[in-house]
């Protein structure tokens, strides 16, 4: 039976874009679907009837939804690249740090580069002090996967590109040279990698756009 | 296996340390239970997890790991005997993990929400429950065999069980209701199901106890909104 891979996503999304980087090391074609989410299609809607996001990951009519359980299910359906370590407690170290920056740090740099300018300060506090704990979980790591790129790099995606633009849209700078040398040495070698860099959107055009989503009219 | 030392940091009436208390019990692995006090924190539970100052906090052979969800990830990998947690098949699994994930993130979420507010917050957070509630029973529907994980309990029948045993002591303390047993007929008799396995059964915290302890968290919790 030829396998049947679709992969719905949005171009400016860092959630869409942590599939693609996985399903392009592990070599899998796929065919990619961009979905305007001001206006969803009818197959998204029917395979994610619950959220309504992206991405979706659709494997022989199997639709696979959120992105860490979709990531997972890269690694164990596909062989070659692992995007998981295999020892089980590294495992659980990596499934830590990617939910850590899900739950808790990439809501920290919404708030502190989007939210209310009356909470500003503390929320880049938070976010700052956040960014510290995985500053010090790179440690002298080339990656966070170690000499390769890994799950939690993949998940971490946000913090290369997408962290640059907020900061440009929004004028609030978080991840500075000298506040975080190992976190800036890290995104600029995650982005050169040849499975990250074909599949980020245009650095501009992205700016612009995370800046009409999240940002407020001049005050 | 005498050399492995497995420690579990916990808190008596947390859904999230008890899920992992259930797995290692259902697995037969033997590990020490240290109580902590979640309102006066112990030097040990900061430095064990000093990134979310929260329990379970597993400790096996010295290595710390945290998240409960992660944790019973990590004890199906590590002890590999009966009962299996997650399905074998790719699919299946991240079906399980999909369908915790909604019920850890929504219908656990605006159900305390539900419990500890009062007005138009509450009314909010109920019917988001509830909303939650109905897309978990078609699932349960779905399901025609004792338990989420099959014939024996697995990873989402455990991520799940709080709503067995907890969820009705939030409704009683909330003076609401979301999972009404007619509306809900495939979650209740799940619910029954799961509260009648032997290990479940005798490691479930004293009901009169939760009453209130969550009497006393809503009114604090009510207060600061």
């Amino acid at each position: 039976m030829a396998e049947e891979l679709s992969l719905l996503g949005m171009w400016a999304s860092p959630f869409s874009c942590r599939v693609k980087i996985a399903l392009k090391l592990k070599v899998v074609q796929y065919k990619y679907v961009e979905e305007d989410l001001f206006n969803k299609s009818p197959l998204l809607l029917k395979y994610n009837p619950i959220d309504k996001k992206v991405p979706v990951l659709v494997h022989n009519g199997n639709p696979l939804l959120e992105s860490l359980v979709i990531l997972e299910y890269i690694d164990e359906t596909w062989q070659g690249y692992p995007i998981f370590p295999k020892d089980p407690y590294e495992r659980a170290v990596a499934r830590f740090w990617a939910k850590f920056i899900d739950d808790k740090l990439l809501p920290a740099i919404r708030r502190a580069c989007w939210g209310e300018e009356k909470g500003r300060e503390k929320a880049v506090e938070e976010a700052t002090e956040l960014l510290q704990l995985l500053e010090m979980e790179l440690k002298e790591k080339r990656f966070f996967g170690g000499e390769t790129i890994g799950l939690v790099d993949i998940v971490a995606d946000t913090l290369s590109l997408w962290l640059t633009s907020f900061e440009e849209g929004s004028g609030v700078e978080l991840m500075t040279r000298e506040k975080f040398p190992k976190l800036s040495k890290w995104s600029h070698e995650f982005a050169s990698t040849s499975a990250v860099k074909e599949n980020l959107p245009p650095k501009d055009e992205l700016t612009v756009f995370l800046k009409s989503l999240f940002g407020k009219p001049a005050k | 296996m005498a050399s492995q030392e497995v420690k579990l940091l916990g808190f008596w009436v947390s859904p999230f340390s008890i899920r992992v208390e259930w797995a290692l019990k259902l697995k037969g692995v033997d590990y020490e239970y240290i109580e902590e006090d979640i309102f006066n924190k112990s030097s040990r539970l900061l430095e064990l997890n000093p990134v979310h100052k929260k329990v379970p906090v597993l400790v096996h052979d010295g290595k710390v790991m945290a998240e409960s969800f992660i944790l019973l990830e990590y004890i199906d990998e590590t002890w590999k005997q009966d009962p299996l947690l997650l399905p074998q098949d790719p699919y299946e699994r991240s079906k399980a993990r999909f369908w915790a994930r909604v019920a850890e993130e929504k219908l656990l979420e605006y159900s305390f929400t539900a419990m500890c507010t009062h007005g138009e917050k509450k009314e909010q957070a109920l019917k988001s429950a509830v909303e939650a509630a109905e897309k978990i029973e078609e699932e349960m529907k779905r399901n025609n065999k004792k338990f989420l994980g099959g014939e024996s309990i697995g990873y989402l029948d455990l991520a799940m069980g709080w709503i067995a045993y907890w969820l009705p002591v939030w409704e009683e303390v909330g003076s609401m209701q979301i999972v009404d047993p007619s509306q809900f007929p495939a979650t209740t008799a799940w619910s029954k199901r799961f509260l009648d396995h032997p290990v479940i059964k005798q490691n479930l915290p004293p009901r009169d106890k939760m009453l209130v302890y969550f009497h006393e968290r809503r009114k604090i919790l009510g207060g600061l909104v």
